[in-house]
């Protein structure tokens, strides 16, 4: 559905302020298309700064990197600084804060349980021997593995794409296992058992029932499942 | 009166901003086994670092042969001149260890077929003092800003540092404190998710709160980026050192201002104007697209004046980079082509990317010297304040001079958030400085008074009369207009008196969301506030420097003025809010190397 300037579209959007509501609603708000290509973050400033300034929602570098503003639109999870708004084919955007995690107002949530689990796979380089003098040394092959696995930017639009997550609240999930197995297939990594260890269980990379939710989700296509398992294959491997 | 719930917390260092300066900082204070407490506006990796692409200059010589010296050299010219060179030595030297440092904590560079750091070309930066393109800038893809970051972030999370280092993830700093005898003593800090303020005592402060260009129309900074560090240090009585060098980057997307790497060129890329015209071999004969920032910038504008830019509207530039190949592109450059066709629609493996010069550094920031440490000045001469450090884009250690070359700026934040750190972590052990004890009791009273009264104002006063919106608007429009690539006096002029007619009608502004509770409408107060203040000592300071120097460049002074204007501003932001302007003398001794005398520039 194509969208001409001037056009209107009606954003559908969740509201909680826990110092004076009751109950989450949603409340419907105009956006006027002031120009092609407008992104759903461009619709929600445009009413935070042109007709209700208490919407709340995180935002900061409007390009899709540094993960504030996963929410979700029409049932998907996504970042909303790098999602078009007339890809949504419709005339209203129903947006809600991402599922299964707490709420603190409006579209902002509590990032705490979803940040300690990715705490718990030792999410940085692990050296038990000391490093030379100069950098050491990595083939472009071996470089290669890591690609599809450094670039997350932890938005939570696949943890909280995933019934496993929500239905297990020990469940490291998908955001935090694909950190794990960035370092895990990382060559210069000596830290592998001890992460692998972390993961090796029924609420790690077992708990995983290949939903592939977590896929679609990532707005920077990654692909959590895979990583996943390419974990167990790997706790195979070593153990068995 | 609104209830304004305040804890007082002590910590021996207290770092504002979590970006690659600040954790830079954390991980040697964590190290030193300091109690250290981070504040920051965003969770760590959500800090603008993240958005850095291109990569991170050292004399590695892995691509080709290559030293720290040149590397100074360019670092030197590309500032034209004014930069200190005690600051660039140490900079360009400690480059190489810094990046070997980076990739032992697991930084994931992208590699050469030997399996060493691969290294990319970039604007201004050149072999053999000018000679040819060097091929300096260590690279990620084009994701180095995430790396770094993360990699940092990453650092701080291993047990023998995180033990040590807290972090206050969405709390904004609000006034910095500072004893009778002029030594920094602590924070203040806004708690977004509960309400409620936090004073924070420190030994040591050190500021780390990154850039500040979301006071123009076409910036490449993220909605964070509003200078609160500037802002509440000038309101201390610290100058801002050379506020009037604002670089534009020449490749913000066309409308939108997301930054395009200068990587682009540096892989081979180009730029064309409307009759398909490479238009940079008039500006920059030896080097073209690769020249520093400041010549491309005005290269582009130039062409767009003069009636050669494209579109309806001719305004903008085209970036030609389908040449490279698919394969290449999608290797070097994934995250440009990303961001080109979301942003603008253009598939750049086929087609050229629309691009305008847009606003993207500060080359200036809070004073400091080599060692972190935030000086004033008793004359001519630099003296440290005690306990106070700053690191990264919001300081001026005066390692870019008047214009920034690209990839110096992760550089910058590693170098200077790693000296700051280390040097408050030394002066705490070695100095024993005395803990800054406050009475218990009147500690809210005497030290957030102003803090308190400006909350319970907004909290209990009306919604006001004026909508932010209606006044940051209108900044970004005439900040743009009249302070940007050229510059004029009568504009400047101007400028001044819009900005004074601005902060009239702030004084209107009242809130709308009374809830304590992740209230973004008063943050955005404030960072409308500071931004207020930013480009009024920017604007000062422009104005009163009549030549052109780097990416200052004035219509009325075409020349740079060696003679007269060889010296640093010192902005200093008065109690009734005018701004004081002082002169400075430049470093021009380097540590051990030869002075680089000032030349023409020509690329």
């Amino acid at each position: 559905m194509a969208l001409n300037v001037g056009d209107k579209v009606v954003f559908k959007i969740f509201r909680y302020d826990p110092e004076k509501d009751k109950a989450p609603y949603y409340k419907d708000y105009e956006v006027t298309i002031t120009r092609t290509g407008m992104m759903v973050l461009d619709g929600l400033n445009q009413i935070k700064w042109e007709q209700d300034p208490t919407l709340t929602y995180r935002r900061s570098c409007r390009e899709g990197v540094c993960g504030s503003d996963g929410m979700n639109i029409n049932g998907v999870n996504t970042v909303s600084c790098m999602s078009h708004i007339e890809d949504y084919n419709s005339n209203v955007l129903t947006i809600k804060p991402l599922a299964g995690f707490p709420i603190i107002k409006d579209l902002v949530c509590d990032f705490e349980d979803f940040l300690n689990k990715y705490y718990v796979v030792k999410p940085y380089l692990i050296e038990k021997t000391p490093p030379p003098g100069r950098e050491r040394l990595q083939s472009i092959e071996d470089r290669k593995k890591l690609d599809g696995l450094y670039e997350c930017i932890l938005c939570g639009c696949c943890s909280s794409s995933c019934p496993s997550y929500w239905a297990d609240p020990d469940y490291l999930g998908p955001s935090a296992m694909l950190n794990a197995a960035r370092y895990v297939f990382d060559t210069r990594d000596e830290g592998s058992d001890e992460r692998l260890d972390a993961v090796n269980s029924v609420h790690g990379v077992w708990r995983c029932h290949t939903i592939l939710n977590c896929i679609s989700a990532c707005p920077k296509e990654l692909n959590p499942t895979k990583a996943i398992a390419e974990l167990q294959k790997e706790i195979l491997k070593r153990k068995y | 009166m609104a209830d304004i719930n305040v804890r007082i917390e002590e910590f021996d260092v207290v770092i504002v901003g979590a970006g690659g300066a600040g954790l830079a900082a954390a991980v040697q204070t964590g190290m030193a086994g300091l109690k250290t407490a981070v504040i920051s506006e965003v969770y760590p990796t959500r800090s603008h670092t993240v958005s850095a692409q291109g990569g991170i200059n050292a004399a590695l010589a892995n691509m080709d042969e290559d030293y720290w010296i040149w590397h100074m050299y360019d670092t030197v010219k590309g500032g034209d001149y004014i930069g200190d060179q005690d600051a660039m030595e140490f900079f360009t030297k400690n480059a190489p260890k810094t990046i070997i440092e980076l990739e032992h904590w697991g930084m994931p560079f992208s590699r050469t077929e030997t399996g060493n750091v691969y290294q990319r070309a970039f604007g201004g930066q050149t072999r053999n003092f000018g000679e040819s393109v060097a091929h300096r800038a260590c690279a990620v893809a084009d994701r180095s800003g995430h790396a770094i970051l993360h990699t940092l972030f990453e650092r701080t999370l291993r047990s023998d540092i995180v033990q040590y280092v807290s972090y206050y993830s969405e709390y904004y700093a609000l006034k910095l404190l500072m004893n009778e005898e002029g030594h920094a003593m602590g924070v203040v800090a806004w708690d977004m998710v509960n309400g409620g303020l936090h004073i924070f005592f420190s030994y040591a402060v050190i500021f780390a709160t990154g850039g500040n260009t979301r006071n123009f129309r076409t910036n490449t900074n993220a909605h964070v980026n509003t200078g609160i560090g500037w802002t509440l240090c000038a309101k201390a009585g610290i100058p801002i050192k050379d506020p009037e060098f604002i670089q534009f980057h020449p490749t913000g997307i066309y409308g939108v201002g997301n930054l395009i790497t200068e990587g682009v060129r540096g892989e081979g890329g180009y730029l064309l104007n409307a009759q398909g015209e490479r238009f940079m071999k008039k500006y920059a004969p030896h080097v073209l697209d690769l020249a520093s920032r400041d010549v491309v910038s005005r290269g582009m504008a130039s062409e767009i004046r003069e009636g050669r830019g494209v579109g309806p509207k001719k305004d903008h530039i085209l970036l030609k980079l389908d040449h490279l190949g698919h394969d290449f592109i999608m290797d070097k450059l994934p995250g440009i082509w990303e961001l080109a066709y979301k942003f603008v629609g253009v598939d750049c493996t086929k087609d050229p990317i629309p691009v305008q010069p847009t606003a993207h550094y500060h080359m200036g920031g809070i004073p400091t010297n080599i060692n972190g440490e935030v000086v004033k000045w008793e004359g001519d001469e630099e003296v440290a304040i005690p306990g106070l450090y700053a690191a990264g884009e919001c300081a001026c250690a005066s390692v870019h001079g008047a214009n920034r070359l690209g990839c110096n700026s992760l550089l910058d934040l590693v170098i200077t958030g790693k000296q700051a750190g280390f040097n408050a972590a030394k002066w705490i052990k070695e100095e024993k400085p005395v803990f800054p004890n406050p009475p218990e009791e009147f500690v809210a009273e005497k030290y957030a008074k102003d803090v308190m009264d400006k909350l319970n104002e907004l909290f209990d006063g009306p919604e006001g009369s004026v909508t932010m919106d209606e006044i940051w608007e209108d900044l970004r429009d005439t900040m743009q207009a009249n302070m940007s690539v050229f510059r004029i006096e009568e504009g400047m002029k101007k400028q001044l008196e819009i900005i004074d007619g601005y902060f009239e009608k702030f004084k209107n502004v009242g809130l709308t969301d009374k809830s304590k509770v992740f209230n973004t409408e008063l943050v955005e107060y404030f960072d409308l506030e500071s931004l207020l203040y930013v480009s009024k000592l920017e604007t000062a300071a422009a104005l009163n420097r009549t030549e052109s120097r780097g990416a200052h460049y004035r219509d009325d002074y075409p020349e740079r003025d060696d003679a007269n204007w060889m010296k640093h501003t010192a902005a200093y932001l008065k109690e009734d809010g005018s701004v004081e302007l002082e002169y400075k003398p430049v470093r021009t001794k380097p540590l051990t190397a030869p002075t680089f005398q000032p030349k023409k520039r020509v690329y």
